[in-house]
């Protein structure tokens, strides 16, 4: 990324514009999509539009895409961490019933 | 040092007067700003995942109690304000643009009515929680075990008071920058030059923004299918 980037961390109007409506789009299918029966997939695909919904906001409101690298590099740090605090604490709270000793 | 007049000389005399003098120049000083407030807003991702995390555990455990006291909540009150608040993540980009262009009456127009939306978002918000009070939903010595659910359900209704409330106090902190923007706005601080604080509030803007687009699947729609 030029630091002399005329457009650096600038958006397009359209591009918001679009965005809007494809955000407005992906609620309407989540809504849909949480009255289906899938099973256990019901909670994934809900977690998998919202996450499609934050890479849109992040990319192109917060101008993600049109920033330097180094913000990338911060913004998937903290992906990596709330994936460490989650999966090592259930890691713990999943296994607990696998050992039949007390206090486990 | 801030003026950009400082005698060493150092700083060219047609520096634009908010450069400081340890920055080459406007854009490097926007990007500190940039990284700056990214990294806060990793503090936010983690803060916010503390509670993300109970909540994930905690439906784990009792995942019918989740199921059945979410689908107490009021979906369409819940959905609104989805839809309000994606629209504020809207206006405020459009506000970050204008701020880019230094055009002073659009940024005032487009952070007035982010400040609209954020206002409707909460009173919706105030009409939930009223109705939650009503019905005995809340937690704690009132709280009366809904028909049918088991008694964690009083846990689903913790985490949502918890995770909502830490979520509106975010939008009320937004709503006060936004006015001290509006109020710098009119003073007419912001050019194409210099608009950092604007471009740094909407990150924070739509960061809330981000949080809200997880919290409502999670809170209000889990247990849909199960009716």
């Amino acid at each position: 990324m030029s630091r002399h980037g005329s457009d650096h961390g600038q958006g397009s109007l359209g591009a918001y514009f679009v965005v809007f409506t494809a955000l407005m789009v992906l609620t309407g299918v989540t809504l849909w999509a949480a009255y289906q029966h899938l099973g256990i997939w019901n909670t994934p695909l809900a977690l998998s539009i919202a996450t499609a919904k934050a890479v849109m906001v992040a990319l192109i409101f917060m101008h993600l895409r049109s920033s330097p690298k180094r913000t990338a590099i911060v913004v998937a740090t903290s992906v990596v961490f709330l994936g460490f605090l989650i999966l090592i604490t259930l890691s713990d709270y999943l296994t607990r019933a696998w050992l039949p000793i007390y206090g486990r | 040092m801030a003026d950009g007049t400082h005698a060493t000389g150092l700083v060219a005399h047609d520096a634009p007067a908010q450069l400081r003098h340890h920055f080459v120049d406007m854009a490097a000083q926007k990007e500190a700003s940039a990284l700056g407030m990214w990294i806060f807003l990793v503090t936010e991702v983690l803060f916010f995942g503390g509670m993300f995390t109970a909540y994930v555990i905690y439906r784990a455990q009792y995942t019918r109690a989740f199921e059945g006291a979410s689908n107490l909540l009021d979906l369409k009150l819940g959905a609104f304000n989805t839809v309000v608040l994606i629209l504020s993540s809207l206006t405020m980009a459009l506000a970050v643009w204008a701020g880019q262009k230094g055009r002073r009456n659009l940024i005032i127009a487009y952070l007035s009515a982010t400040i609209l939306l954020g206002g409707v978002f909460l009173g919706v918000k105030a009409i939930e929680y009223t109705q939650k009070f009503t019905h005995h939903e809340v937690p704690g010595p009132h709280f009366i075990v809904p028909e049918g659910l088991p008694r964690q359900s009083e846990m689903f209704f913790s985490l949502y008071f918890c995770m909502t409330g830490l979520h509106a106090l975010h939008m009320v902190i937004g709503i006060g920058l936004l006015l001290w923007l509006i109020l710098r706005a009119r003073r007419g601080e912001f050019t194409p030059e210099y608009n950092t604080p604007v471009d740094m509030v909407g990150l924070y803007w739509h960061f809330v923004d981000i949080v809200w687009i997880y919290l409502f699947p999670l809170l209000y729609l889990l247990g849909r299918h199960t009716l």
